[in-house]
């Protein structure tokens, strides 16, 4: 188990004319033992990230560190890590129980320990009744599993996971995710998880790392980034639905975006001027969306409620303890008493 | 398909290792000859091999100015249309019949492959086996309809022997590609073109035929290279260039010229000739080919 | 096909039945003719169609040679199908083996030259023996060459087919296996062994298939190339026993040669008829 310290991290692509800065300068700190998550949306350079953690990407400027050691110019093998890939990366002519004991071979583990540690791994995870079988005879969910069991039973210092869930079904995904969780409870090693999905990122993370650009716009818990994102950009990402973005609501200062989060607002007899749109049932919950002038807007009201017919106009109002402000320039949070 | 991976191993020393027996290989039996071809192709050398002295592009002047050269070339050029021609129509048809079949697909499919792994020399041996004037089985039935078969003395007979020798040769192959081609033309576009009222033949001709033209472009270029330099062997084994120079090919006038009657400037001249020849037509098929393989 | 027209598939049946008889129509022959002596070949002209029971004896005389009845000597076929057998196996494992080799080394790794090293091994594709054979002999000879297995085999292992199916096989082996791989803690030749190679199984075997093909039906190169009896590949062989023109050869042996030369080569054929095909197919897209 280790930390993770990214330092001045620059990443840039191509040379001369055609040079692609694809990180910009990127500073963070993950201690021993937690689960990172770094979201964001495609492109942003998450990935990238991760895979300079891994060794698999150049680092152009700055430098990682795995607990106290720069890693820098360290093969991935000589990093002491393990890596889940979106596309699980499994030996296809290889057996799941020689998939997973491939790496312990080439690091001259001795066999009696190899079995011992692949049937240790394909316990928890279930796999015991299938370490016989070939990639190809297995489904999704239980490949995943299998590229799971081969990063554990290598006892890295920091697991890192490409996107692993992306290529599964929405019920295997939810499935998946309380595996994972309940893998970190147990083994709590230092993991670094990427994902476009802010609701992945939401549940797992104990902090996160939001991406945008190839910067990061904020680190913290996902409590601290639901509740106080730092930037208009955190704002809108994170949440579904999203937080209302509003550059020109009523009594708002000129260069300053309004956020206010779908919950926060209700329908009053007096406010907002808005117009009803489109409602969707969401089963328990009904998401209503309305013009205000110019701009869209969602509320959150319970199904029960009764709502005003599409076309309508009707008066809605914010909770004033849950605005947030952002400069409409910089994007930048504003601080207000 | 990308022509780079993006990830890639970072020894400096190990490429080079691993290429090495291959470039050993190719160069010495590839690019030294070659380049000795060329060399010896401005040059004249003493019989005795003596000396050599530069010459220019006298070899390839007298070349052009030999009669039995010009008329190796008309020979070859012939004899490639009528096997390439010959050779793909018949392994079109073939390979469009066996299309409609589904039973026995098997069974056909591994006889007509067969020729393929004759060796050119047997396939001259059996041909010639069946044509010889004096007891040859397809003879007899000739001379019964009429026609006095002696490849040995009639040139056309000979030509018309090693055609279709050569043809019966490569069949498979054709046939091999032609079916795959067919077969690789997406069921749905038949079948909307049959649910628009087109009847098979149409269908073949307006769906399929097109499709497969990628296919039969290839296919004319490699029958021509095959007719220009793979059938060295069944003519060998049939005629050997005869009667007198009927049926003397480019690359037989090479290997006579070369080895028989010891020119050598003249056959080296001839050798790069040949390869100009090839060296055109792969940058033809692979720019035309490629360009048009885009579905 | 989607109507049913039972004409029409009658007469795809038909037309394709006659493709293979032509087909087989040659090779047919050739085994009634090794079943039959030379006075029954002989007696009627044509020659009778009606099988003989002199197969064994054909196939004898040929294997071993030794004076016939005509007062010919034969030379002993066995020792030819040893020579081809060796060199087929020879030219098709060397070729796939340096082909391995350098398509690894051109696709995953990154080193200068490295592009004019792939054009300089495409080039090759290009140029058959058959064109360059005067200048290649000369260096076959000079290099001591001749007469030998090796002077029958490495120069026909030049050319760069098998590298070039090879790279196009390995640009589509997924680049996180190597990933993977590497994060294992392989380094390039394990990951050669432990994963390319077994992943390239079919190439491979189509390839092999192709190659001894190739290599067994060899005979510009080999006729040139050898002056002694005893390194003559039988495809080679087979020629020089019609030397004696028409009457004088007898075509019972000759033909029971060319049964004898064409097994091998059908067998691998028909045995692997699979990976061939698909691998022949794949190797000229």
């Amino acid at each position: 188990m280790a930390s993770i310290t990214f330092n001045s991290i620059h990443k840039t692509y191509g040379h001369g004319a055609k040079t692609n800065a694809v990180i910009h300068d990127l500073n963070a700190h993950i201690n021993d033992g937690e689960f990172v998550v770094i979201v964001g949306p495609s492109g942003c350079g998450k990935s990238t990230l991760l895979r300079m953690v891994a060794g698999l990407e150049d680092i152009t400027g700055g430098s990682i560190a795995i607990g106290n050691r720069v890693v820098n110019d360290l093969e991935p093998a000589e990093r002491d890590i393990a890596m889940v890939f979106q596309n699980y990366a499994l030996y296809p002519h290889m057996s799941v129980y020689d998939n997973m004991a491939y790496g312990l071979k080439i690091a001259k583990v001795p066999s009696l320990e190899i079995k011992a540690r692949v049937h240790k791994a394909a316990e928890i995870l279930e796999l015991s009744h299938l370490l016989e079988r070939k990639p190809r005879e297995l489904s999704g969910g239980q490949r995943q599993r299998v590229a799971m069991g081969r990063a554990i039973v290598r006892q890295p210092k920091v697991f890192l996971f490409d996107e692993p869930l992306s290529n599964l079904d929405a019920k295997l995904r939810l499935q998946t995710r309380l595996e994972i969780q309940k893998l970190h409870r147990e083994l709590g090693i230092t993991s670094l998880f990427v994902t476009h999905d802010q609701i992945e990122a939401m549940t797992l993370a104990q902090r996160m790392v939001v991406m945008n650009n190839g910067r990061v716009e904020q680190v913290g818990t996902p409590h601290e980034v639901y509740e106080r994102p730092a930037t208009a950009f955190v704002a809108g990402f994170i949440g579904s639905p999203p937080m209302n973005l509003l550059r020109h609501a009523p009594g708002s200062p000129d260069g300053q975006i309004l956020g206010i989060r779908p919950e926060h607002l209700e329908i009053t007899s007096d406010g907002w001027s808005v117009t009803l749109e489109t409602v969707e049932l969401l089963g328990a919950e009904k998401l209503i969306h309305a013009r205000l002038g110019s701009e869209n807007l969602s509320l959150r009201q319970d199904a029960s409620c009764h709502h005003p017919s599409p076309g309508q106009s009707f008066f809605v109002s914010p909770r004033t303890q849950s605005m947030h402000w952002f400069d409409a320039q910089t994007g930048q949070r504003i601080h207000r008493t | 398909m990308t022509t780079e991976k993006r990830v890639l191993f970072k020894s400096k020393w190990l490429p080079w290792l691993l290429v090495a027996p291959q470039l050993i290989v190719v160069g010495l039996f590839f690019f030294l000859p070659a380049g000795q071809a060329l060399v010896e192709s401005v040059l004249e050398s003493d019989a005795f091999g003596a000396g050599s002295t530069f010459v220019g592009l006298d070899n390839f002047s007298r070349l052009f100015a030999d009669e039995t050269y010009i008329q190796s070339f008309s020979t070859t050029a012939f004899f490639s249309i009528l096997v390439a021609g010959s050779g793909l129509s018949i392994s079109l048809l073939l390979a469009v019949m066996a299309d409609r079949i589904v039973r026995g697909a098997l069974f056909y499919k591994t006889l007509l492959i067969l020729p393929y792994a004759v060796a050119p020399a047997v396939v001259g041996v059996l041909w010639v086996f069946m044509f010889t004037p004096s007891m040859g089985v397809i003879s007899h039935v000739l001379k019964g309809a009429g026609i006095d078969w002696n490849h040995l003395l009639n040139g056309q007979h000979a030509m018309a022997l090693i055609v279709t020798a050569a043809v019966w040769k490569q069949i498979s192959y054709n046939f091999l590609f032609f079916l795959a081609g067919l077969q690789s033309v997406p069921k749905s576009l038949i079948e909307a073109a049959a649910i628009d009222g087109a009847g098979p033949w149409l269908r073949f001709w307006s769906v399929q035929l097109p499709l497969i033209t990628p296919t039969a472009f290839f296919l004319l270029v490699v029958n021509i290279v095959y007719a220009f330099f793979d059938t060295f062997a069944i003519i060998d084994a049939t005629t050997s260039g005869g009667p007198g120079k009927d049926t003397s090919v480019m690359v037989y006038k090479v290997y006579q010229d070369g080895f028989k009657a010891m020119d050598l400037g003249g056959s080296a001249a001839q050798s790069v000739i040949l390869m100009a020849i090839v060296v055109a037509l792969t940058v033809i098929q692979f720019r035309y080919v490629e360009r048009r393989v885009n579905y | 096909m989607i109507e049913r027209r039972p004409f029409t598939t009658l007469l795809a049946h038909a037309l394709v039945l006659m493709g293979v008889l032509v087909v087989a129509f040659p090779i047919a022959l050739a085994w009634i003719a090794a079943t039959q002596t030379p006075e029954q070949i002989a007696q009627s002209i044509p020659m009778s169609m009606v099988p003989g029971d002199n197969l064994w004896s054909s196939l004898e005389q040929a294997l071993f040679g030794g004076q016939t009845r005509k007062g010919n000597t034969l030379p002993a076929v066995a020792p030819m199908l040893w020579v081809s057998l060796v060199s087929a196996i020879i030219i098709s494992t060397g070729k796939i083996v340096i082909s391995l080799l350098s398509a690894f080394a051109i696709v995953y790794f990154r080193f200068p030259f490295r592009n004019l090293i792939f054009w300089l091994i495409f080039i090759t594709l290009m140029l058959p023996v058959e064109v360059r054979i005067v200048p290649t002999y000369a260096v076959v000879s000079s290099l001591g060459m001749l007469d030998s297995y090796a002077g029958l085999t490495i120069p026909l292992m030049a050319s760069a087919t098998a590298t070039f199916l090879f790279r196009q096989y390995f640009l589509v082996v997924p680049d996180e296996l190597v990933e993977a791989a590497r994060i294992d803690g392989a380094g390039p030749m394990r990951f050669f062994f432990d994963i390319l190679l077994p992943l390239s199984r079919t190439s491979i075997a189509a390839l092999f298939v192709i190659q001894f093909i190739y290599g067994w039906n060899q005979y510009l190169w080999p006729l040139l190339v050898t002056t002694s009896e005893d390194m003559y590949p039988i495809v080679m062989g087979i020629r020089r026993l019609m030397a004696g023109g028409d009457a004088a050869t007898e075509w019972n042996v000759v033909m029971a040669t060319a049964l004898l030369a064409m097994i091998p080569p059908a067998l691998v054929v028909i045995l692997m008829q699979k990976w061939f095909v698909k691998g022949l197919v794949d190797t000229e897209k």
